[in-house]
C-alpha cells in the first residue's frame, strides 16, 4: 500500500514526527493552506490532510498523517507507521532537545517504518538564527550518516517548505511492485470513492 | 497528570477504544491510560515473537515460520459483518480511513461430520447438498418469504404476526426438517444455542436479511469482512479518533489504581505516585477486579498452518460454524481462518482459530472436533480465559465496566456492549442510521 501507482498518479501515505511544538502542523498547514498561525494550538482536531502535487511526469497526492499528540506520552500506534511511504522528522533549530528527540524518531522509525521509506529531516523554524542552538552542519553530518535527506525550514516564512515535500515526491519509489494486496476503504457513499480528502472536525 | 478530566479510560481494548472515541467527538476531556506498553489489551493482535512470549516462555519462534513483523495473529478473532454495527459505528465516526478492509472468502457450516457452503438464499438453498430434493424447495420457499419480508408492509408477513409467532411455529409452517432449521439458525440467523426457536420469530428473521444483505454487499463468498493487518488496527483507528479530538494518551502505565471516596463515588487515577482526577472511569473488568464477577470461561486454539482449512473450497479466509447439536454441546464452536491475503502472516502461511464456550473443566479437550477440521499445522496454542461481567452500580461509583469479549466469531455483542455503555455514560442513544443502503466500498 506505501506508495500505489496508477497511470502516472502516486498515493503516497506521509507521517510527520518530532517534538511537541516542532512544527509539525505548522509546516503542513503552510504546504497545504499556505499559511501559517504565529499561535499555532497543539495538534487536536484536523490531522488529516491531503495535497497533490505535479513532479515531472507524474502527480502524487500525499495523505498527510499529523500525530494528533499521542507521541507525546510515547503512545504513538503502530497504525501510524502502518504503510507510510514516507516521513518527515521535524526538530526546532531553536531548541536542542528537540534534536535529540529527532533522533530517537529517527531510530524509531528503523524498527517500526517500511525500509523503503523516504525520510526527511527537517530543521524548523530557521527564521530564528538569533536563537539557533543546532547548527545546520551538525544536522547535515547526522542525516548523511542516517540515509535521511536534511532541509531547514521556516513555516513562518514558507522557505523550503514545499521543497520538502517536492524532494520527498521526487525519491519516492515510482513502479512500486505490487507488494501487498490492496484493500478497501469503506465509504458512506456509493463507490468511486475518492477518500476523503479533508478531516474530521 | 494533575489536571482533571470528565472520563479517565483504563485499557484500550476495542471497546475502550471505541468509548474513548466517542466520548472525546462529544467534548468531553478524556484521559485514556494502559498499562501494557502496546495497544488494544486483550483484543490486540500480536507478532511471532510477542506469540512466543505470551505462549511458550523465552523460547524463540522456529525461523521457517518467517518473519515475527508479518504476523498480526488475533487475540480475540472476530468478522464484522458487513452490513453490522461495528461498520455502521465505523461509518458514524469516520474511522473507516485509517483502515483497508477486505472481504472474507467463504462462510461454511458443520453437518453431519461434513463441511457445506452456507446456502444464504432461495437460488443458493436450491444448489445445496445439505438438503433433498423436496427439502430444498421448501427452504427455497421460506427464504424467498424472508426475503420479501418487510416489517412495515403488513402484505409481505402473509398473517402472520412474527412479534408473537416462535420461530418453531414459523419454521413448522414451511415443513423444514431439524437439519435444515439447524443450519438456517446457526449459521445464517448466527444463534449460539437453541433458544431462539421458543423466541418471537422476528428476531431471526430480521437475522437472516442481515446475513444475506451483507452478503449482496461486497459479492465475496461470505457476509463479512475483516481488516487488513488483523483486528488490533481496530483499537488503534479509535484511539487515533479520541486523540484527534483531544483525547491524551498514555501506555506503559503501571498499575492505573482507581481511588474512590467516601461515599465510593470515584475520584481518580494514580499511576507511578500521580493521581488525575476524574468524575468517570470506563475500564475493562482487569481495572476493577472487585466489581466484576466471573461468568464463563473460552477455549480456544491458534494454528499457524500452511494451507487453508479442509473442504473450504481453498478459502484464504473462513469462518466455519459448528452448531451445538452436531457436537453434542450446549453451545456452538466457530472455526476461524485467515491469513497473507488479509497481512496477517507471511506469503502462504495461515492462521486458524478455533473457539467455543468451555462447557467442561478440560476445555482444550472440547475444542477437538474442530481441531481435526484443520488437517497437519505447524505450531498450534492453546488459549483459556475467563469472561467477567460488572456487578457494581454505575449510578452509585461512576465506574463503566465492560463485559469480556466472548467466544463468537463476531462483534454483534461487542458493538451491543459500547451502545449500552455510552448510553449509561452520557444519557444519550447513538445515532447510527447511517444510510448504509447507498454505503460501499472503494477499491484502493
Ligand atoms: C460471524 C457472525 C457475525 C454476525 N454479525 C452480525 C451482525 O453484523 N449484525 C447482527 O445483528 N448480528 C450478527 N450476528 C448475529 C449476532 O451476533 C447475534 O446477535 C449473536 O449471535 C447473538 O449473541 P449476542 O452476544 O449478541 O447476544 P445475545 O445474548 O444472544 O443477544 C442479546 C439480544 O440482543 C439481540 N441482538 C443481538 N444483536 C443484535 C443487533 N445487531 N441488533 C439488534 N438486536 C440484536 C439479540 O437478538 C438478543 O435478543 C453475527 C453472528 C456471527 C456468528
Ligand atoms: N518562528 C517560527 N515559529 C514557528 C515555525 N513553525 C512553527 N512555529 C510556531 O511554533 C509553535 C508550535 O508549532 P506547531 O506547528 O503547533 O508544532 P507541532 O509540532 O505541531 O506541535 P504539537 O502539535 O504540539 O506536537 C506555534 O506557535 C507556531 O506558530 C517557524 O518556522 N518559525
Ligand atoms: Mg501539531
Amino acid at each position: 500500500m506505501a506508495a500505489t501507482a496508477g497511470h502516472n498518479n502516486l498515493n503516497a501515505k506521509l507521517v510527520l514526527l518530532g517534538d511537541m511544538g516542532a512544527g509539525k502542523s505548522s509546516l503542513v498547514l503552510r504546504f497545504v493552506k499556505g499559511q501559517f498561525l504565529e499561535f499555532q494550538e497543539s495538534t487536536i482536531g484536523a490531522a488529516f490532510f491531503s495535497q497533490t502535487l505535479a513532479v515531472n511526469d507524474a502527480t502524487v497526492k500525499f495523505e498527510i498523517w499529523d500525530t494528533a499528540g499521542q507521541e507525546r506520552y510515547h503512545s504513538l500506534a503502530p497504525m501510524y507507521y502502518r504503510g507510510a511511504a514516507a516521513a518527515i522528522i521535524v526538530y526546532d533549530i531553536t531548541n536542542a532537545d528537540s534534536f535529540t528527540r529527532a533522533k530517537k524518531w529517527v531510530q524509531e522509525l528503523q524498527k517500526q517504518g517500511n525500509p523503503n521509506m523516504v525520510v526527511a529531516l527537517a530543521g524548523n523554524k530557521a527564521d530564528l538564527e538569533d536563537k539557533r542552538k543546532v547548527t545546520a552542519e551538525e544536522a547535515r553530518v547526522y542525516a548523511e550518516e542516517n540515509g535521511l535527506f536534511f532541509m531547514e525550514t521556516s513555516a513562518k516564512t514558507a522557505a523550503n517548505v514545499n521543497d520538502v515535500f517536492y524532494e520527498i515526491a521526487k525519491r519516492l519509489p515510482r513502479a512500486q511492485p505490487a507488494q501487498k494486496p490492496a484493500g478497501m476503504v469503506l465509504v458512506d457513499r456509493p463507490a468511486e470513492g475518492s477518500r476523503a480528502a479533508s478531516c474530521c472536525s | 497528570m494533575d489536571e482533571e478530566y470528565d472520563v479517565i479510560v483504563l485499557g484500550t481494548g476495542l471497546k475502550e477504544c471505541i468509548l474513548s472515541g466517542l466520548l472525546s467527538v462529544d467534548g468531553l476531556k478524556v484521559l485514556h491510560m494502559d498499562r501494557n506498553d502496546y495497544y488494544g489489551g486483550e483484543s490486540t493482535s500480536l507478532n511471532l515473537i510477542q506469540l512466543w512470549k505470551r505462549f511458550r516462555g523465552d523460547d524463540k519462534p522456529p525461523p521457517h515460520l518467517g518473519s515475527s513483523r508479518d504476523y498480526n495473529v488475533d487475540m480475540i478473532p472476530k468478522f464484522m459483518m458487513a452490513n453490522g454495527t461495528l461498520v455502521r459505528v465505523l461509518i458514524h465516526t469516520d474511522v473507516t480511513k485509517y483502515l483497508y478492509f477486505k472481504a472474507v472468502d467463504g462462510s461454511f457450516v458443520f453437518n453431519k461430520g461434513k463441511v457445506h457452503k452456507v446456502p444464504a438464499n432461495d437460488m443458493e438453498a436450491l444448489k445445496s447438498p445439505l438438503m433433498g430434493i423436496f427439502e430444498k424447495r421448501r427452504a427455497r420457499k421460506f427464504f424467498i418469504y424472508v426475503q420479501d419480508y418487510d416489517e412495515s408492509d403488513p402484505k409481505t408477513h402473509e398473517g402472520l404476526d412474527l412479534t408473537r409467532v416462535t420461530t418453531r411455529e414459523l419454521i413448522a409452517k414451511y415443513g423444514l426438517d431439524d437439519n435444515t432449521v439447524d443450519f438456517i439458525g446457526h449459521a445464517i440467523a448466527l444463534h449460539r444455542d437453541d433458544r431462539y426457536l421458543n423466541e418471537p420469530a422476528l428476531d431471526t428473521v430480521k437475522r437472516m436479511k442481515l446475513y444475506s444483505e451483507s452478503l449482496a454487499r461486497f459479492q465475496g463468498g461470505s457476509p463479512y469482512i475483516y481488516p487488513l493487518y488483523g483486528l488490533g488496527e481496530l483499537p488503534q483507528g479509535f484511539a487515533r479518533l479520541s486523540a484527534v479530538y483531544g483525547g491524551t494518551y498514555m501506555l506503559n502505565k503501571p498499575e492505573c489504581k482507581v481511588e474512590f471516596d467516601e461515599e465510593g463515588k470515584v475520584v481518580g487515577v494514580t499511576s507511578e505516585g500521580e493521581t488525575a482526577k476524574c468524575k468517570k472511569v470506563v475500564c475493562d473488568p482487569s481495572y476493577l477486579p472487585n466489581k466484576v464477577r466471573k461468568v464463563g470461561r473460552v477455549a480456544r486454539a491458534i494454528a499457524i498452518m500452511s494451507h487453508p482449512i479442509p473442504n473450504t473450497n481453498d478459502s484464504h479466509s473462513a469462518q466455519v460454524i459448528l452448531p451445538q447439536k452436531q457436537l453434542g454441546r450446549k453451545s456452538d464452536m466457530y472455526l476461524f481462518c485467515c491469513s497473507y491475503s488479509h497481512n496477517v502472516a507471511p506469503k502462504g502461511k495461515f492462521i486458524a482459530f478455533v473457539s467455543a464456550e468451555a462447557e467442561t473443566d478440560n476445555p482444550q479437550s472440547e475444542l477437538k472436533p474442530g481441531i481435526d477440521l484443520l488437517g497437519p499445522v505447524d505450531e498450534i496454542f492453546y488459549d483459556i480465559y475467563d469472561r467477567y461481567e460488572p456487578v457494581n452500580e454505575p449510578t452509585l461509583d461512576n465506574c463503566f465496566i465492560s463485559t469480556s469479549y466472548d467466544a463468537t466469531t463476531h462483534f454483534e455483542s461487542t458493538v451491543l456492549d459500547v451502545l449500552n455503555m455510552y448510553t449509561l455514560i452520557t444519557g444519550k442513544v447513538l445515532d447510527l442510521s447511517v444510510d448504509l443502503s447507498a454505503a460501499s466500498a472503494a477499491e484502493e
